[in-house]
């Protein structure tokens, strides 16, 4: 059998598995297939600083063209894996390219959920996942006059700090009745409330869009549940992604809502690994429950013990899971998983713009949002990698530096 | 082009170059330098790009103390490696063409 490997989607996590397989001394091929024609890239920026212009499509490359080529990893870019027989050892792309694959590493990634209305296929409809979409959407709003945002969680929130920031009459429709209310508590979702309420966003909670109207086939309105109409020339529509398992399935591999893997990152057939965004996996902390986890650290963590796995060793992830969001001067960094919380305390007054949320469970400290509030943050999620805690009563006070509550 | 020598916790030290406007961090991440991670990409979020700038630079560089953003500051602060005066988030260390020869040395661990 040969050691080819082959590892499908250029993504974060993609990336990340060439560049482990290599740091760990593997020496035979590597291909790496992305559908994209882009070099490699990060995808956090498109909703926060690409689409304000701040950042470049080049900026965000995640490694150099050259450093592919020092490293011996076959960058395949624009095409598309369309069959894997890991028995026969090739796989197929969209461009018809045979590829020689004894083993593989699926980083497919996720799709933006669709929203299915009537009108939702007209012009100025968008999404935002890629680095295409980011572009479509950055040179609409430089010519858009109203915009509505459908979906108030991370993404709709940073798309609407920008739209508000560029004058731009913003609306944003939420079907909950609170904004980013699967991951957090109800502080927070009433603290970004009021923030975007401040900066003249129009937020309409527990709203859903019934149907949009156009013109000439292009969106002119949004119609909402209450008969209301919203005027738009731009919908963007950001209402959570779901996982891509085509490949996976054809492939017989176990699929539950997400290619299913252990805590090395195998799937069910044991030549073959998944990482990022498409893959059902144990909680780094906590792996008796399975979870999905969006987020450039779940990927690379992921990628570097699936890569290893592919090797034939044994390391696991059990790393602190953390995410960040930037709105406008607003920077959220979590620390944790807060699913499952029975209570939480505010550590400082969220009117200052500066407070931590600590989420706790029977007790135990098992994650924390902290809006501007770094040292917090990083505090926590020292605390949750020492899988240490802090005492509810202990952490309310922000005078008191959480750092001096870790075990010494 | 700008050139940065960034010396691991060993001694053992590797050049890169850079083109002006690129990050200290960005210069090593996008060459495959280990050392230093930057989940973040640069964006003030994971503190996992610290470095210590050699004291010869200090002067150029200027110290995280001393920035108008007072965020890097705070988040090295939180960092579990030594904070030193010479300690910077690599994600905010702007090549020039007055950093050309840079020495960055890297800390045991990130966060």
């Amino acid at each position: 059998m040969s050691d080819d490997i082959l590892i499908v989607g250029a993504s974060q996590a993609g990336v990340q598995l060439a560049a482990s397989l290599r740091d760990l001394g593997h020496t035979a091929p590597i291909t790496l297939v992305g559908a994209e024609r882009h070099l490699p890239y990060q995808r956090p920026p498109l909703s926060k600083g690409f689409l304000t212009g701040a950042a470049s499509a080049e900026s965000l490359a995640l490694r150099t063209r050259d450093y592919y080529h020092e490293q011996q990893i076959d960058l395949v870019l624009g095409e598309r894996v369309t069959g894997i027989d890991v028995d026969g050892g090739r796989a197929t792309t969209d461009a018809g390219r045979e590829i020689r694959a004894s083993r593989v590493a699926l980083a497919t990634g996720s799709r933006p959920r669709r929203l299915v209305v009537p009108g939702s296929e007209l012009t100025g409809v968008l999404y935002l996942r890629d680095l295409d979409d980011a572009a479509a959407v950055c040179a609409a709003l430089h010519t858009a006059t109203s915009v509505v945002i459908i979906g108030g969680g991370y993404i709709g929130l940073e798309a609407a700090s920008v739209a508000a920031a560029s004058g731009v009459r913003t609306t944003l429709v939420e079907a909950a009745g609170r904004l980013i209310e699967r991951v957090a508590a109800p502080v927070l979702s009433s603290f970004f409330l009021h923030l975007h309420q401040g900066r003249g966003v129009d937020v309409r909670l527990s709203r859903f869009v019934t149907h949009m109207d156009g013109h000439d086939g292009a969106v002119t309105t949004v119609h909402l549940d209450n008969g209301e109409a919203v005027a738009a020339d731009l919908v963007l529509i950001g209402i959570g992604v779901t996982p891509r398992t085509e490949l996976a399935e054809a492939m017989g591999l176990q699929v539950q809502g997400g290619i299913v893997v252990d805590r090395q990152g195998r799937t069910s057939d044991s030549r073959v690994v998944a990482a990022g965004d498409c893959t059902l996996l144990p909680h780094p902390l906590q792996p008796d429950v399975m979870v999905r986890l969006e987020s450039v650290q779940n990927a690379v963590e992921q990628a570097k013990v699936a890569a290893a796995a592919l090797l034939g060793r044994d390391d696991v992830y059990d790393t602190v899971p953390w995410f960040w969001s930037d709105q406008g001067e607003v920077k959220l960094q979590i620390a944790g998983i807060s699913a499952g919380y029975d209570a939480v305390v505010v550590r400082g007054d969220p009117g200052t713009r500066k407070f931590s949320v600590l989420y706790y469970r029977q007790g135990r400290l098992i994650a924390a949002d902290s809006v501007n509030a770094p040292a917090d943050y990083l505090a926590v999620r020292r605390s949750l990698t020492a899988r240490a805690t802090m005492e509810p009563g202990d952490v309310a006070d922000p005078a008191v530096p959480l750092k001096s509550l870790l075990p010494t | 082009m700008v050139t940065v020598n960034y010396v691991s916790p060993d001694g053992t030290s590797r050049q890169l170059t850079a083109e002006p406007n690129v990050s200290v961090m960005e210069a090593a991440v996008r060459n495959g330098l280990t050392g230093i991670v930057a989940e973040c990409g640069g964006s003030l979020a994971c503190a996992t790009c610290h470095v210590y700038v050699d004291e010869s630079w200090l002067l150029r560089t200027g110290r995280a103390e001393d920035c108008d953003d007072d965020l890097e500051d705070q988040m090295l602060e939180g960092t579990s490696e030594e904070r030193r005066e010479t300690s910077r988030l690599s994600c905010q260390l702007v090549l020039t063409e007055e950093l050309d020869g840079l020495t960055v040395h890297l800390p045991e661990s990130q966060i």
